[in-house]
């Protein structure tokens, strides 16, 4: 990861894509995806949605860990649509020894797991715990925070896709303000979830001083990757917030999942940073700042904010306010020296 | 008034007629439309004086309920499958404190294998918990049963969970008489709590109690059961004058005079099963059926009664108690410990295989014919489990069963959302 | 009992198409019962709904299996789905397309059906003329109406109106009596 803030500053970049072009990443740095050798965690036949956020951050984010941990590597799952959609039994996509229990124990499995792999005499068989943003913020969350207390040797990874989409698109306490569920309808004086509520659940992480939390974001995986690779390097508790945008559930396009991930960065509203024992240590530099307008825009559980001839600028306003406290504080526009 | 709607929704409105004030939410399928439909008349401003609060889990779901109950407010939640397990604790709390919350099970299979389909396995998990559990035959009853039990349970100060199948009725599309919030207030009084957290006259709720008085408390809580055994045909009569319409009550009995072969059930099966009845009647079989809608408290002295008359009883339920066979059926033998009326049972419908009627006149046929085993398995593939049973004799890594189950089936299961 | 069978893909409202159907039959003092295959698949997968129809009350929770109508919504599913098991050879086949059953590759097998039993309406091409939107319900529905005898076009318009209120509900009604033309004509 070191380096990778380097590479950004010398605009090492395709222009249109904004994505650095594997040709020309010396070999060490070319995606795991783009190795003619990979062995996929994930592999085709899943029954994801078309455009699904959450299979692509999931792909490369365990086929990192695969490659970091040299394929010792074991995936405990909780309830939700990775689970769901990898696993149409008798069929699974799943090509690593992969657990699912309930919804809301996963880290606390995953930690069995490890402590039964030590005890077998298989440590270097590393855990990585996954779930949605509701099994990790909501009902897995006392395990969680169990686990990073306990400073348990697991990675966890969150897929946040800002709701319980599984069941059908339901708050969760990652749902952004104003946005539109099934459980907070666009009806009424303040339409879709409201402000003041919500928590952050990396800066919770950070809080337990486990040694290493990072956000992530499907706009850029080779970012992501770098991410997970660094914390395959590191023993104890490890956690990634990986936002991942849902076409269904976020009413965007299939093939936007991608823009709508990287407007979420540019915008602010979705920082990148890494941090090593509750201290904020990189921060990923925003390359062309957005208005949040660009980033909610696309979405149709944010279209009430944006009816014609009544614009909802007071709270659009808001969460504009949102992303510059975001970009103040993790010091996304590189206008400090330190992080 | 009188509408095509779906069963979740209809609940959903029938609950914003009695006039909660807290409601609880936490998603699980297939309950979830109901309390998206509670939410979104909240958030319209709908129903006046309400809160809804997404909570973060199931047991946070029925302790805020707890917690708005004891504060002296109509409180009302809604779950299914895991997440009546993931609140297990609360569930038993609620029911030892005494508190007249609602609760909507949308009855769904419990995991693993995760299932999101029906079966009643959910609400069997928390028969014994201290709550009354009524089962509704159609979404009709579902509605009714539901305000029937805010006064049930606040007569009572009982907790009252009112079940209905998942899929098969919350999903389903049909004619619903939703009454008026005229019908309801005159039906359903504000509540009025005989404990309630209050400064001025201040209680202590849910402290200890040692051995000296346990058991009569516990006594208590089976005696309020047996309170509950009375009101509810009263409050079904009641009910009955004001919504002019039968709902509700301990038990249902159809064509059983002279019946010979009687099957007994919970919820909208007995919808198929009244079909086969009447088919069989038509062919001059002696059959009829008993559909229970209080399973707990569960009517003895009614069943015994209803059955007493028969020369074979055939329950046909939708859950198990590995180890042993039949809940309902073990209860059944209760109602009828002082006969010799034979009470067989019929394990049917377990995450969402389809009760056909078809495979019901065949039980009900063998069982009047003296060929229907204790216990039997409607439907089971039988192939497909000994060629599992072979299998892992063979080998010691055998490897997951429901994966094996399924591969050794040769279809693919769809994949649901959980 | 009438017995209707809908197939389509996740995502093209093919458990709102029995409840509109249903809703129908309610306005017209019938019972009807609507239900979805249960499982609510991702987008695109193939998922089918159902719904019953009868002048008494329908007490019957067993899925439907023989049913007297098949509705298909997106005719990339013959290729995939036994769309037709189950149908009674004097049964009705409505197919969203505007295509040939030649060309559909199903000629051969609708010949067994009476005449006037069978027929295809494009009723996504008349939905996005109308509504702008590929929504092919209400134009299904209307041609269901038509070539079955089981509703009125009356009943239906107002089932259109009652499920999706204001000018959406009239260009749906708009897309709904051109297909009724078409399949009353076929
Ligand atoms: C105890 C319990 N409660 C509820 C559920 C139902 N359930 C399964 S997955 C899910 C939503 C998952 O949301 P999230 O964790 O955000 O993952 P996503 O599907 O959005 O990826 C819910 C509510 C369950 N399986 N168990
Ligand atoms: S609902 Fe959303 S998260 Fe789930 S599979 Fe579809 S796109 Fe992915
Ligand atoms: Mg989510």
């Amino acid at each position: 990861m070191t380096d990778e803030t380097a590479l950004q500053r010398v605009k090492f970049y395709q222009t249109g894509t904004h994505t650095v072009g594997n040709r020309l990443m010396d070999k060490a740095r070319r995606s795991v995806q783009a190795s003619m050798d990979r062995s996929n965690a994930i592999t085709s036949g899943h029954r994801a949605c078309q455009g699904c956020g959450e299979a692509l951050g999931a792909r490369y984010a365990l086929d990192a860990a695969l490659r970091a941990s040299d394929g010792q590597l074991v995936a405990v799952n909780a309830t939700g649509c990775l689970e769901v959609f990898t696993t149409p039994y008798p069929e699974t996509s799943w090509q690593i020894p992969w657990l699912h229990s309930l919804f809301g124990n996963a880290p606390a499995v995953a930690t069995g797991v490890a402590a039964g792999m030590r005890r077998k005499g298989r440590a270097d068989v590393r855990v990585v715990a996954q779930g949605g943003d509701g099994g990790t913020t909501d009902i897995g969350f006392g395990c969680l925070s169990g686990m990073f207390e306990r400073n348990d040797d697991v990675l966890y990874i969150c897929y946040d896709n800002e709701a319980y989409m599984n069941t059908g698109v339901q708050r969760s306490s990652a749902t952004p303000p104003t946005a539109r569920t099934a459980t907070t309808p666009a009806v009424g004086d303040a339409p879709g979830n409201i402000f003041g509520t919500g928590k952050n659940l990396p800066l919770i992480a950070m809080a337990h001083n486990i040694p290493y939390v990072a956000t992530a974001n499907v706009a850029d995986l080779h970012d992501l990757e770098d991410k997970v690779t660094t914390a395959m390097d590191i023993r104890g508790a490890r956690y990634i917030h990986i936002m991942v945008p849902c076409p269904l559930g976020w009413g965007s396009a299939a093939d936007a999942t991608i823009h709508v991930a990287r407007m979420a960065v540019e915008s602010g509203l979705f920082p990148l940073f890494e941090a090593e024992h509750g201290r904020v240590t990189r921060s990923k530099k925003i390359r062309r700042r957005v208005p949040v307008e660009d980033y909610l825009r696309p979405q149709r559980r944010f279209a009430h904010l944006f009816k014609k001839g009544q614009e909802d600028t007071e709270r659009i306003a808001r969460l504009q306010r949102m992303a510059d406290a975001n970009i103040e504080r993790f010091n996304l526009l590189g206008e400090r020296e330190t992080p | 008034m009188l509408k095509q709607t779906e069963g979740s929704q209809a609940v959903a409105e029938a609950i914003a007629l009695c006039r909660p004030e807290v409601v609880c939410a936490y998603p699980i399928t297939p309950q979830t439309h109901i309390v998206e439909g509670v939410g979104a008349l909240v958030k319209a401003g709908k129903i006046e004086n309400c809160e809804f609060i997404n909570v973060e889990s199931e047991f946070a779901a029925l302790s805020v309920a707890i917690g708005a109950s004891a504060a002296g407010a109509r409180a009302y939640t809604a779950t299914a499958s895991q997440g009546l397990l993931f609140m297990g604790e609360a569930v038993y709390n609620a029911a030892g404190l005494g508190l007249p919350i609602v609760m909507t099970i949308g009855n769904r299979a419990i995991g693993a294998p995760i299932n999101i389909w029906n079966d009643h396995t959910d609400s069997m998990s928390m028969k014994d918990s201290g709550w009354i559990q009524l089962f509704a035959e159609t979404n009709q009853e579902a509605v009714d049963l539901h305000i029937q039990a805010f006064r049930l349970a606040e007569e009572l100060s009982c907790p009252v969970m009112v079940c209905m199948d998942g899929f098969i009725l919350t999903h389903a599309y049909e004619r619903i008489d939703v009454p008026s919030q005229e019908e309801v207030d005159a039906f359903l009084p504000p509540y009025d709590p005989i404990q309630v957290l209050d400064p001025v006259e201040p209680y202590s709720i849910g402290a200890m109690v040692g051995p000296e008085a346990f058991t009569e408390v516990r006594y208590l809580a089976h005696e309020k059961q047996l309170q509950a055994l009375r009101r509810i045909p009263e409050i079904g009569a009641v009910f009955k004058d004001v919504f002019g319409r039968q709902s509700g009550g301990l038990i249902h009995s159809y064509r059983t005079e002279g019946a010979e072969t009687i099957a007994v059930a919970l919820g909208s099966v007995n919808g198929t099963i009244k079909e086969v009845i009447d088919g069989m009647r038509d062919d001059g079989a002696a059959v009829g059926s008993v559909s229970i809608c209080s399973f707990r408290p569960f009517p003895l002295d009614e069943l015994r009664a209803a059955l007493v008359g028969a020369k074979h009883v055939v329950v046909i339920e939708k859950s198990l108690a590995p180890g042993l066979g039949g809940i309902v059926a073990s209860n059944i033998r209760m109602a009828l410990r002082e006969t010799a009326v034979p009470v067989y049972t019929v394990i049917a419908g377990l995450g969402g295989r389809p009760i056909t009627m078809n495979s019901l006149r065949e039980v009900l046929e063998a069982a009047g014919n003296m060929r229907l085993p204790d216990v039997q398995f409607l439907d089971l593939d039988h192939g497909a489990v000994e060629r599992e049973i072979l299998r892992a004799k063979q080998t010691r890594r055998a490897g997951p069963t429901a994966e094996n189950i399924l591969r050794n089936l040769g279809h693919a299961a769809v994949a649901g959302n959980d | 009992m009438f017995q209707v069978r809908i197939h389509g893909r996740g995502g093209q409202g093919v458990v709102t198409a029995a409840e509109l159907l249903s809703i129908a039959a309610f306005l017209e003092g019938k019972h009807a019962q609507a239900f979805p295959s249960f499982g609510s698949e991702r987008m695109g997968a193939p998922v089918v709904s159902f719904c019953r129809l009868d002048e008494k009350e329908i007490r019957l929770r067993e899925p439907v299996t023989a049913p007297n109508a098949v509705i298909i919504q997106d005719p990339t599913l013959l290729q995939s789905v036994d769309v037709f098991q189950g149908l009674n050879s004097d049964g009705f086949i409505l197919i969203n397309s505007t295509r040939t059953f030649d060309e559909l590759g199903i000629a051969d097998f609708v010949a067994g059906f009476p005449a006037h039993h069978v027929c295809d309406v494009g009723a996504s091409e008349l939905a996005m003329k109308h509504v702008g939107r590929p929504v092919p319900n209400a134009a299904l529905l209307a041609g269901f109406a038509a070539i079955s005898g089981q509703l009125h076009m009356d009943s239906v318009e107002d089932a259109i109106r009652q499920k999706f209120p204001g000018a959406v509900g009239e260009a749906n009604v708009a897309a709904a009596r051109e297909a009724y033309e078409i399949a009353a004509a076929a």
